[in-house]
């Protein structure tokens, strides 16, 4: 599966158009990693526990939109988007969108 | 009496602490920047067609970034006079340029050549709580172009 946020693909024509697909996914950490960054607020710095909770939440919101785009039988996703809302405190919705396509 | 030596100490230590860590992080955003800077991240959505390595590769580079108990007091205190509210700048352009520096260090690691339409996307993930600015996210993300690896299709 090739994933791009471009429009085209340099060296290859697509073929088909199969529309929007997306995935998202809404995740929270255990509360240590909420005191954590409670702390952090004082000192300042990097929220590492975050950042890495954030980073899987992406990963599995790419893998949900590459699992829809097997689906109805892509071999490509274009012009890929991301967005990042936060839900409540502590939990964070990660969304992936894009063009699902044929490419030859 | 002793709410205001809390508050004191907590003004302090997040002053310490929060110059401390910005001043290393500076430190590191910079040296990265120069060893990374033969890199090149491109705004524009089209590569040229003429000499374009084929392999494209989407890559990210995030990072959620706290201000410190210091700066958050003194942004609370430029609220009631307006102005520009420089503790929080530092804070967003620390978490920008260190999101790019991740985002590049992903596509030097795939062999990546040039990275274009690189999109930076920011987020308040302490959203309801009282100071909603206290840490954010940036999200960088951009399609990197790489060599067509032997035996890789």
């Amino acid at each position: 599966m090739l994933m791009t946020n471009l429009e085209i693909v340099p060296g290859s024509r697509i073929v088909k158009h199969l529309g929007l697909v997306q995935g998202s996914s809404v995740r929270a950490k255990h509360i240590g990693r909420d005191m954590m960054a409670g702390l952090k607020n004082i000192f300042g710095g990097e929220l590492k526990g975050y950042t890495e909770l954030l980073h899987e939440s992406r990963e599995e919101a790419i893998q949900r939109m590459k699992t829809q785009a097997e689906a109805i039988g892509a071999n490509a996703i274009l012009n890929i988007r991301f967005s990042t809302s936060s839900v409540a405190q502590g939990a964070a919705e990660l969304f992936a969108y894009g063009t699902a396509v044929v490419l030859e | 009496m002793s709410d205001l030596v809390i508050l004191l100490t907590l003004l302090a230590i997040g002053y310490i602490f929060g110059q401390l860590a910005e001043r290393r992080h500076y430190r590191s955003i910079i040296k990265r920047e120069q060893m990374l800077r033969g890199l090149p991240i491109i705004a524009s959505k089209f590569p040229p067609m003429y000499k374009t390595p084929p392999r494209s590769l989407l890559v990210t580079g995030s990072v959620v970034i706290s201000v410190d108990y210091f700066k958050r007091f003194i942004a609370a205190l430029r609220n009631l006079i307006g102005g520009r509210v420089t503790s929080y700048e530092s804070l967003i352009d620390r978490a920008r340029r260190e999101a790019i520096l991740r985002m590049k260090e992903q596509a030097l690691q795939m062999g990546g050549k040039m990275i274009f339409n690189v999109k930076l996307e920011t987020a308040s993930i302490s959203k309801g709580a009282k100071d909603r600015i206290g840490s954010m996210e940036v999200l960088a993300y951009g399609t990197a172009l790489a060599d067509k690896q032997p035996g890789h299709t």
